[in-house]
């Protein structure tokens, strides 16, 4: 069941310019850390992975689950899970209902809607508002939320960075733990050493050099 | 080395794009071709230049297109001029959310009730006149004064000014954070300007810059209303606008070549009216280039400020008194001049208008909820392919304004002509889509703004969740848009409501609407009528506006992230 999510030969290009290249291969389980300062694509190379790339930037490469290639996929059937720094739940639905949005049909729903939450201290919390919730709830409900739908592998653009110092900790060491317990390759985008410093897999760091 | 992309993101989606132009610029384009083939003559034979010289020889010409002309300009240079004054003098001011608090609902008033308001407030029978009567004026009778429908068109610009203050003021506070006033301002101010000279030589010259086809949609408007006109401009001769419609109103037929002429003339003349406004912008720019070079600080800030103030609660409250004002005749009984009250209050005029109006009520709310429909899924449409392609906003958008700058009157009786050839002037479609045309630009302008302030990461994220396209589109993005949907829905509503030319034209005289009713009542001058009929009027316009506040409200009373969508 466990892939390997690899970006072969990545070349993102602006305007005709080289913005940047990565040839890895991110193994089961292991986290690969992207580090550099806003502006050297990181993000561009995460939309470009979720099929949302911007018309005016242009891609070489292929993007690989496994053995399957991904790279022309439709967004939705690339089974990549992704985390922003922000929660974005959404708002207009209850957490259950934020939480049923992206769970597979079949099986008792509610029961493992009602699981995820318990496995994250939230239990009976499902006809909760999400604007309702503090910091660290809403970063849990996400987090599980991305979960439920069963992702291949997960994408992570800084999302620690809104969270205060004493809870970043938890929600990261939170967040490894789950994506290694499920075997789950990780790309983690940060411009913080010591998200790099949890994450404890490779690192790369980008700069405008490229 | 693009990438080849292998999954078309934008699909069916396609067609939206082409289908809101062709809805909006087919009416206009056809309309246009079937003007000039009757302004030429062509309609039985070969050319001709007949219908030019019937037209040369009508002799109000002159008249009526200086008419259309000047209280086209007074209107939209008061409002710009209005607007300016309170942004300047006011804006972050506690005066100034009221004064907006009181001004943006008129927005949604339709032309027509806001006219006969005035009418009844400043007629020589008005409540104006009742109010200083006979005590101060010594009036018994009312004074026979041509003050409503005076021959300078004096009272016309005031019923536009009162209407496109509103519109004008809204379209300058969407523009206005792109214009950086606090920091302009503070600067100016720290260099010795007043608030008002301050703001007008800073901030103005770039607010204006974003509201310059707003400006040109008032011009055109106000140089060619009908409705309006009808109910506050003059009558021998009336607006051109005016006279084209009564000439496609008479059972001469030949006389719709004669229309057709004029329809065109009025083309021209607001086409010539902008290029002239244009040439305005321009020498009122060197003024002001003249004056910052100068240095001068200007020492009538105080009273610019003020004026602008007391003229734009003037605005207001003639607007709101003019509501009032229908409302109690509507219900009034015996009242006689100069009596400020009536004597006794009554619902014999409801009783006696009620069920038409209710049924009539019922058209008009048929017809704008099929155009507002169709005009929020064309807009939907639109954005959504936009969005999904990963396009940025296009400039053929500015067509949108296209059918907002040509004059109502040089297309729609080109349309009603064509409809009556072809036999399709029956049923309400015509109609529908002739609504369409105005209501479209609207729901757009309306909804652009927060569509694609949408945070697209969560589109991204839904999709990362497995969900297709539409699935995202109607179970997340439609639902977190409902305010401004409903917000669009509720304009689109209400510009529908407000409709006379294109019901009356392309309804073939069988579709009635509380508009094109109320207006009918115009020249006959009884005012209970009136009341119930534009009170009707201004509800309908109204109502959706109060949804659209209290649907959201309802609906995520449990969702405080909705609270301010």
């Amino acid at each position: 069941m466990a892939e390997a999510l690899v970006l072969d030969d990545v070349c993102i290009q602006a305007d005709s310019r080289r913005l940047l290249e990565i040839d890895r291969t991110i193994a089961p389980g292991a986290v690969l850390t992207l580090m550099g300062p806003s502006g050297v694509g990181k993000s561009t190379l995460l939309a470009w992975m979720t099929g949302s790339l911007p018309p005016d930037f242009a891609a070489r490469g292929r993007l690989r689950l496994g053995r399957q290639d991904i790279t022309d996929l439709p967004p939705h059937r690339r089974r990549l899970g992704i985390l922003f720094q922000d929660d974005l739940l959404f708002p207009h639905m209850s957490v259950g209902q934020n939480l049923a949005f992206g769970l597979a049909r079949g099986g008792d729903r509610r029961a493992r809607i009602a699981e995820a939450l318990e496995e994250v201290e939230l239990a009976g919390f499902e006809h909760r508002d999400p604007a309702t919730l503090s910091g660290g709830q809403k970063a849990r409900v996400s987090l599980m939320r991305m979960l439920l739908s069963e992702p291949a592998a997960l994408l992570l653009d800084e999302p620690f960075s809104r969270l205060d110092a004493a809870l970043r900790a938890q929600v990261r060491t939170m967040v490894f733990e789950r994506a290694r317990a499920r075997m789950l390759p990780v790309l983690l985008v940060t411009h913080d050493g010591a998200d790099a410093e949890a994450a404890g897999g490779d690192l790369v760091t980008l700069d405008h050099a490229h | 080395m693009p990438g080849r992309r292998v999954h078309d993101r934008r699909g069916r989606l396609r067609a939206f794009p082409l289908l809101t132009l062709a809805a909006m610029l087919g009416p206009l384009a056809a309309g246009l071709w079937w003007t000039i083939r009757p302004a030429l003559g062509m309609m039985d034979g070969a050319p001709s230049l007949g219908p030019l010289r019937a037209t040369l020889d009508w002799p109000g010409l002159p008249a009526a297109s200086w008419l259309s002309l000047t209280s086209g300009a007074v209107a939209t240079l008061g409002a710009l001029a209005i607007t300016a004054l309170i942004l300047a003098g006011w804006t972050g001011t506690r005066a100034f959310g009221l004064l907006q608090r009181l001004l943006s609902p008129l927005l949604a008033l339709p032309h027509a009730a806001a006219a006969f308001g005035l009418a009844f407030l400043i007629a020589p029978s008005g409540w104006i006149a009742r109010a200083v009567s006979p005590w101060a004026t010594g009036w018994e009778r009312p004074p026979d004064l041509l003050i409503v429908q005076d021959p300078w068109g004096l009272a016309l610009a005031a019923g536009l000014i009162v209407k496109e203050v509103p519109f004008l003021l809204l379209v300058s506070l969407a523009a206005l954070p792109q214009a950086e006033a606090p920091q302009s301002l503070r600067i100016a101010r720290a260099l010795g300007y007043g608030r008002v000279t301050g703001f007008l030589l800073t901030v103005f010259p770039r607010l204006y810059s974003q509201i310059r086809l707003p400006v040109y949609v008032t011009l055109a408007y106000s140089m060619s209303t009908v409705d309006v006109a009808i109910i506050l401009g003059p009558n021998t001769p009336p607006t051109l606008s005016v006279q084209i419609v009564r000439w496609m109103a008479d059972p001469d037929l030949a006389l719709r070549e004669l229309a057709a002429v004029a329809a065109l003339w009025q083309l021209a003349l607001v086409l010539g009216g902008i290029a002239l406004w244009r040439a305005g912008e321009v020498l009122v720019g060197r003024l002001g280039a003249l004056w910052i070079g100068s240095g001068r600080r200007g020492r009538l800030d105080g009273v610019a400020g003020g004026a602008g103030f007391v003229l734009a609660l003037l605005t207001a409250l003639a607007v709101l008194a003019g509501l009032a004002g229908l409302a109690l005749w509507s219900v009034a009984g015996f009242w006689s001049f100069p009596d400020a009250l009536p004597d006794s209050l009554t619902g014999r005029s409801w009783a006696r208008h009620g069920s038409d109006a209710l049924a009539t009520f019922g058209d008009t709310a048929l017809i704008a909820g099929a155009a507002t429909l169709a005009a929020l899924a064309l807009t939907v449409g639109c954005l959504e392919t936009e969005h999904r392609g990963g396009l940025r906003p296009s400039r053929s958008l500015l067509l949108l304004y296209l059918p907002l700058l040509i004059p109502q009157t040089a297309f729609l009786p080109g349309l009603q002509i064509m409809l009556i050839r072809l036999r399709l002037d029956h049923g309400l479609l015509p109609v529908i889509l002739a609504h369409l045309v105005f209501v479209l630009p609207y729901v757009f302008l309306s909804l652009s703004g927060p569509w694609r302030a949408w945070d697209g990461r969560i589109a991204t994220l839904a999709a990362a969740l497995g969900a297709a396209p539409g699935r995202t589109l109607w179970q997340v993005r439609l639902p977190m848009m409902l305010r401004p949907l409903l917000t669009a829905a509720a304009v689109g509503f209400a510009v529908s409501v407000g409709q006379y030319l294109p019901t009356l034209l392309t309804g073939g005289g069988r579709v009635s609407t509380l508009t094109t009713e109320a207006l009918a009542l115009a020249s006959g001058g009884d005012r209970r009528a009136i009341g119930v009929w534009s009170l009707m009027q201004a509800l309908a316009a109204f109502l959706p506006f109060a949804l659209a506040l209290a649907l959201p409200a309802l609906l995520f009373r449990n969702r405080r992230g909705m609270a301010h969508g």
